[in-house]
């Protein structure tokens, strides 16, 4: 077996811009190479807008890159990523199923049987603490308990690889550090390959084996990559007091912060014109 | 502020006043031409649906006959909304979700669907007449292309406007083209199509009504066409009554269904349970 889980080889991706009158086309990523371990946790930082999440759709088999090639356990992408499994920003579960019904459809698109999926669903809804909540719809479940179920619905197809794009940015500081908690105990618990995506460098270092942080765009590419030594297992909140985790968020912050700075000075620019 | 119970109330007696100026604008006998009178309606009303009656009394000088003779004209008047209702909404959710997920055919068929959607479609009656004979399925006919496309515009638009976030979601759990039409761009045009119902259960009664009006042996448009002819406007009052009724009853039938079906929606005012 290949040590990388899913490797990015020279990825650009350039949109063509809608309104054709416009500069025409827009380069979000330009020659991009990373790479994923198997069992390995991997942040990718960078200002917003970068094109953060566009590597993640192309890594998902969402979006074709323009040039360049995924390989997946060695074999090149094409199509949507069977052995990934992806977390997404945005509200991403059924409105009209059931927190149980939502962890079940992946299981039910497998063509598992109706029995065994409710029992394999019910098992996840128990392992994020939803097991109460097996009935309610999205709506009547708070912010935090849409991402666990979310989490419970991904992982019930025990994928090898996880995207996760900026997660639990939409929630409060305290879900947050519960959530980031819960979600390094399950992952210490199966290794599986994660590529998680956050502007937020506390987040990366605290969960990361290994933080990527990206230019700002256009055509992003990494330029920069910290191995994170730190002790596991973590508990979030306490590892930012450890003083390796300050040299490391001194070290990349040096890197990240002219970026941010630069796409700061982009949007407005954008804002402007 | 006013409560539920204490707003019923009101309701109730505005509905009260305004029957009583009613009343009494139909002392005038020439207005009474124009306008009816109130109780001769209720009067009508209760010929139509009662099978026995009264003698002459001081409200109606004639005696109150108890006819019981509606129920033929009204049930070929629902039948025909009903039929109506469900063959227009059938084939405005199989042909939106069609056209939602065919591009090109949409493509194709758009200056065709804008021009069907725009005429019109009334004028479309003396045509299903010819096609169709007198009977129940010229009224049906036309009623259907009224519901058809209220429909087919929610059912198309519920489609294109599925969450590319939850689209995404299900296409990476793994969910094929047929998996991805049952699971995710039915259930969410379903939502839209329930807003339609409402105003096509309506439009169902306009088609109904309208076609039999233009021509036809039975239904409550004939019988409003027959007493329209001999100046009975009593008649026609108590025709747009009965109709009224029941098509308050077939849109409260469709909110029953919605309530039941559309459970996963959160409704306005009610506080999120954590």
């Amino acid at each position: 077996m290949p040590d990388h889980a899913l490797e990015f080889l020279g990825i650009s991706c350039t949109f063509k811009s809608k309104e054709g009158a416009g500069q025409g086309r827009y380069t979000a990523v330009a020659d991009t190479t990373l790479h994923v371990g198997a069992g390995e946790f991997v942040s990718v930082v960078g200002p917003t807008g970068c094109g953060k999440s566009t590597l993640l759709n192309i890594a998902a088999g969402l979006l074709a890159p323009s040039g360049g090639e995924i390989r997946v356990f060695g074999q090149p992408l094409t199509g949507i990523n069977r052995r990934a499994g992806y977390m997404f920003q945005a509200e991403a579960l059924m409105p009209w199923r059931s927190a149980l019904a939502n962890v079940m459809a992946g299981l039910e698109y497998r063509g598992v049987p109706d029995n065994q999926a409710r029992q394999q669903a019910l098992g996840w809804l128990a392992r994020v603490g939803l097991e109460a909540f097996a009935g309610r719809y999205p709506h009547e479940l708070s912010g935090g308990m849409r991402k666990r179920a979310a989490l419970a619905q991904v992982l019930a197809l025990d994928p090898d690889i996880i995207l996760m794009d900026e997660p639990f940015s939409a929630l409060d500081i305290q879900t947050r550090q519960l959530m980031e908690n819960e979600l390094l105990a399950l992952w210490a618990a199966r290794k599986k390959a994660v590529l998680f995506i956050t502007h937020d460098l506390d987040e990366a270092i605290a969960l990361s084996d290994r933080v990527v942080v990206l230019s700002a765009g256009p055509g992003t590419h990494p330029i920069g990559e910290f191995s994170v030594d730190l002790p596991r297992p973590r508990d979030v909140a306490e590892v930012r007091a450890h003083p390796r985790f300050v040299a490391l968020h001194t070290q990349i912050w040096a890197v990240l912060r002219d970026e941010v700075l630069k796409g700061y000075a982009q949007q407005l620019q954008k804002k402007v014109a | 502020m006013m409560t539920g119970r204490s707003l019923r109330l009101w309701q109730v007696g505005l509905l009260l006043v305004l029957l009583g100026a009613w009343h009494l604008a139909s002392r005038d006998q020439r207005l009474a031409f124009f306008l009816g009178e109130p109780i001769q309606v209720a009067g009508r009303v209760w010929s139509w649906f009662m099978p026995f009656g009264f003698g002459a009394s001081a409200l109606f000088p004639d005696g109150l006959p108890g006819r019981a003779d509606i129920y033929r004209h009204l049930g070929t008047t629902l039948l025909e909304t009903v039929l109506a209702f469900g063959i227009g909404t059938g084939l405005g959710l199989v042909c939106g979700l069609w056209l939602a997920l065919a591009p090109l055919a949409s493509l194709l068929l758009d200056p065709y669907i804008k021009a069907a959607n725009s005429m019109p479609r009334v004028i479309l009656a003396p045509i299903f007449a010819l096609w169709f004979g007198l009977g129940i399925w010229s009224k049906v006919a036309l009623a259907v292309t009224l519901v058809f496309f209220v429909v087919f515009f929610n059912v198309y638009q519920g489609v294109k406007e599925v969450s590319p976030v939850v689209l995404a979601n299900a296409r990476m759990l793994g969910a094929n083209r047929k998996q991805l039409l049952r699971t995710v761009y039915l259930p969410s045009a379903t939502s839209w199509v329930f807003s339609s119902l409402h105003t096509s259960v309506g439009l169902a009664f306009v088609g109904a009504v309208v076609g039999e009006y233009l021509g036809s042996a039975r239904g409550v448009g004939y019988l409003i066409l027959q007493a329209e002819g001999t100046f009975d406007v009593n008649t026609v009052f108590a025709g747009i009554v009965v109709l009224t009724v029941f098509a308050l009853l077939l849109d409260g039938a469709v909110s029953q269904v919605e309530r039941r079906l559309m459970k996963w929606q959160p409704r306005g005012g009610e506080t999120e349970k954590l």
